[in-house]
């Protein structure tokens, strides 16, 4: 993995993003207002209770999902005005997603599925086939690559998943509760790797219940209803105000350094 | 992505998911199958008629008591009359200019004897004529009495099987035997020959057309064979054919002419065959839709999950399409092989029965397999491609 330059200026900018579902005859405001800065680099720990719009938040980053209105910048591109197509390229091409129930091709090898997002951008086979060995083998899964996903553990298949989030050289990682199918012995493991990878200047995004795993990002952010209710890098942490839009200040390089 | 690996990823999918891929193989191959085996009825059955006109020589009429008034089925066998077709009606037509030969036959079943051996074989009653219109020829002695159709001789010409059967260790010729309440002197063996028309020659037995209507006490005719002398103007020689029967049955025609083009006409039923061709298709097509349709839903996780990994509607809608043109095409492999396996099995053990899938069958069952495959399966892709990969991925519908 390759460091990544850090720069002052975010890669991900939210502002003002709304998204509302309709449940029942009932809109549910899963996402109110939302300001958010991220830099390149950042390790951020996004928690809240069920229902508190976190995963809904992690898929507008992703873009998995539009919202109703606001801007959403990822590097140079203005997102709520792309295509379908274009956002399918910036998300192959820029995001990569690890879940907590794996999502692995259960036809499929270790390798195979750890090939299909290189299969989806053209890569050709040669070229994806050694990178994706190289990325197996460097995650210690160099004895199971032909495996299909039901002759793994756990462990095992979390870091198939990290493996085909990461081959294609993504600048955000999205972890939606990615301990919260393994033990703990399997879910330190991947806590590790994840952390490996940011240190080597990924930006890593975790969405967890678990505040062990919560805490050891270096910025926590919580959310409640929909809204941002507290971020670890704002100055007052104390100066929660539930009901209330807050400005999210992002955390400085230097700060960052000093935590670490 | 791009097309090889459109291909490996419906591939895997198809050989890793067994049972849904059978199902599927199993709908197309048997629609495709269904095709090429009716139309190679239909070939056969032309195959069949020219081989069997072609012994007889094109210039061949056949006449056949009783009116079929419905045009555009097969001709009847027998048709049904309150006039009998007779050995005068016949006698009248050998006044038309165009026809050269004119054979009445009368056919019946009757026990043929020789002492203690005895057999019971169908009976032709005809004149020399017959020889010259069938084609056959003796192997050994002569032809019926010139007066056949005048005169009961008590004379026959035996088959060369039914001459066996009776007499094993002499020569037949010269012999006398029992054919119903008669008795008959053989004049003449036939050629070897197969099956024509319908009738085994082999184990028959010849006899003049009066001694005939004497043996089974009936003037009717079971049908009249003509040849022509000029092929082209066969039209014309059939409506004075229906003309000259007329003036001798109270001004109706109740005949049937049957010629070469239009026993060949009422085979020639590609369409309704086609029909029922692409009804198999149609059905096989439904199949590729429900299977497609379970598939989809079955592989929404999947679907979502290709979505997260960059892949976008029209790739996802690109990826199930190809996927059932790879089922399709191996479907129609599969109908194809089976189909000409069943043939080929038929040709070996059947030799006697002309059957052959006609290329242009194959050739447009599996263009029409393919169309129906990727048609059913669009709907089923779009439904694909239309997945929302959040729900996909929490598991929910």
């Amino acid at each position: 993995m390759t460091k990544r330059p850090k720069t002052d200026t975010p890669i991900i900018k939210l502002s003002g993003i709304n998204k509302t579902y309709q449940v029942g005859d009932q809109p549910l405001n899963a996402l109110c207002d939302i300001q958010l800065d991220i830099q390149q680099g950042d390790y951020i720990s996004l928690m809240g209770p069920s229902g508190s719009g976190k995963s809904t938040l992690l898929n507008m980053i992703g873009l998995l999902d539009r919202p109703d209105n606001g801007q959403y910048q990822l590097f140079d591109s203005n997102t709520e005005l792309l295509t379908e197509e274009l956002r399918a390229n910036l998300r192959r091409q820029h995001i990569g997603f690890v879940f907590q129930s794996f999502h692995l091709i259960p036809r499929l090898t270790a390798l195979e599925n750890v090939e299909v997002p290189l299969m989806l951008s053209g890569t050709a086979p040669k070229v994806r086939r050694e990178k994706a060995i190289a990325l197996l083998t460097e995650l210690g899964l160099k004895d199971h690559l032909t495996q299909l996903p039901r002759q793994l553990s756990g462990g095992q298949l979390q870091r198939v998943g990290i493996a085909r989030a990461l081959i294609t050289e993504p600048a955000i990682l999205l972890a939606d509760e990615p301990t919260g199918n393994l033990d703990q012995k399997s879910g330190h493991e991947v806590t590790q790797i994840l952390e490996r990878y940011n240190s080597n200047g990924i930006t890593l995004l975790v969405v967890t219940h678990d505040q062990a795993l919560g805490k050891r990002a270096k910025r926590q952010l919580s959310m409640l209803d929909g809204q941002l209710v507290n971020d670890s890098k704002t100055l007052a942490p104390s100066k929660v105000m539930p009901d209330k839009t807050i400005a999210v200040q992002t955390i400085s390089n230097k700060n960052r350094a000093e935590l670490t | 992505m791009n097309l090889a690996d459109h291909w490996l990823f419906s591939y895997q999918a198809l050989i890793r998911h067994r049972l849904r891929s059978a199902m599927l193989l199993l709908a197309i191959s048997i629609g495709v199958s269904s095709v090429l085996l009716l139309t190679s009825i239909g070939e056969g059955a032309r195959l069949f008629i020219e081989q069997e006109f072609s012994a007889l020589g094109a210039k061949m009429l056949i006449v056949l008591p009783g009116k079929k008034e419905t045009t555009g089925s097969a001709p009847p066998i027998y048709g049904t009359t309150p006039r009998d077709l007779t050995i005068e009606d016949s006698e009248t037509l050998k006044q038309i200019s165009n026809i050269s030969h004119v054979a009445p036959i009368i056919a019946g079943t009757a026990t043929v004897s020789n002492q203690s051996l005895a057999r019971d074989i169908i009976i032709l009653g005809t004149t020399n004529d017959m020889f010259t219109v069938r084609n056959l020829k003796l192997q050994q002695g002569k032809k019926l009495p010139l007066n056949s159709h005048i005169r009961a001789t008590p004379v026959c010409i035996l088959g060369a099987g039914l001459a066996q059967k009776l007499f094993p260790k002499t020569s037949a010729v010269g012999q006398w035997l029992r054919i119903g309440e008669y008795r008959y002197r053989v004049i003449g063996l036939l050629e070897q020959r197969g099956e024509s028309l319908g009738l085994d020659l082999r184990d028959m037995a010849i006899i003049p057309v009066q001694s005939a209507q004497m043996l089974f006490n009936s003037p009717a005719l079971f049908r009249i064979l003509l040849q022509l002398k000029q092929a082209d103007s066969e039209a014309k020689t059939i409506e004075q054919i229906n003309k000259a029967i007329a003036q001798r049955h109270e001004g109706e025609a109740d005949i049937t002419v049957v010629s070469q083009d239009s026993v060949l006409n009422a085979f020639d039923k590609t369409a309704s065959i086609g029909a029922i061709a692409a009804i198999s298709l149609f059905v096989a097509g439904i199949l590729i839709m429900n299977v497609s349709y379970i598939s989809v839903s079955q592989r929404r996780e999947e679907i979502g999950l290709l979505k997260s990994l960059g892949a976008s509607a029209s790739e996802i809608h690109r990826i199930f399409l190809i996927g059932s043109l790879v089922l399709t095409i191996f479907g129609v492999l599969i109908g194809i092989v089976f189909s000409y396996s069943v043939i080929f099995l038929i040709n070996i053990n059947f030799p006697d029965i002309p059957i052959a899938i006609p290329w242009w069958s194959t050739a447009s069952a599996s263009i029409t397999a393919v169309v129906v495959g990727l048609l059913f399966s669009w709907l089923p892709a779009k439904k694909a491609a239309a997945v929302d990969p959040i729900l996909a991925l929490r598991g929910e519908q």
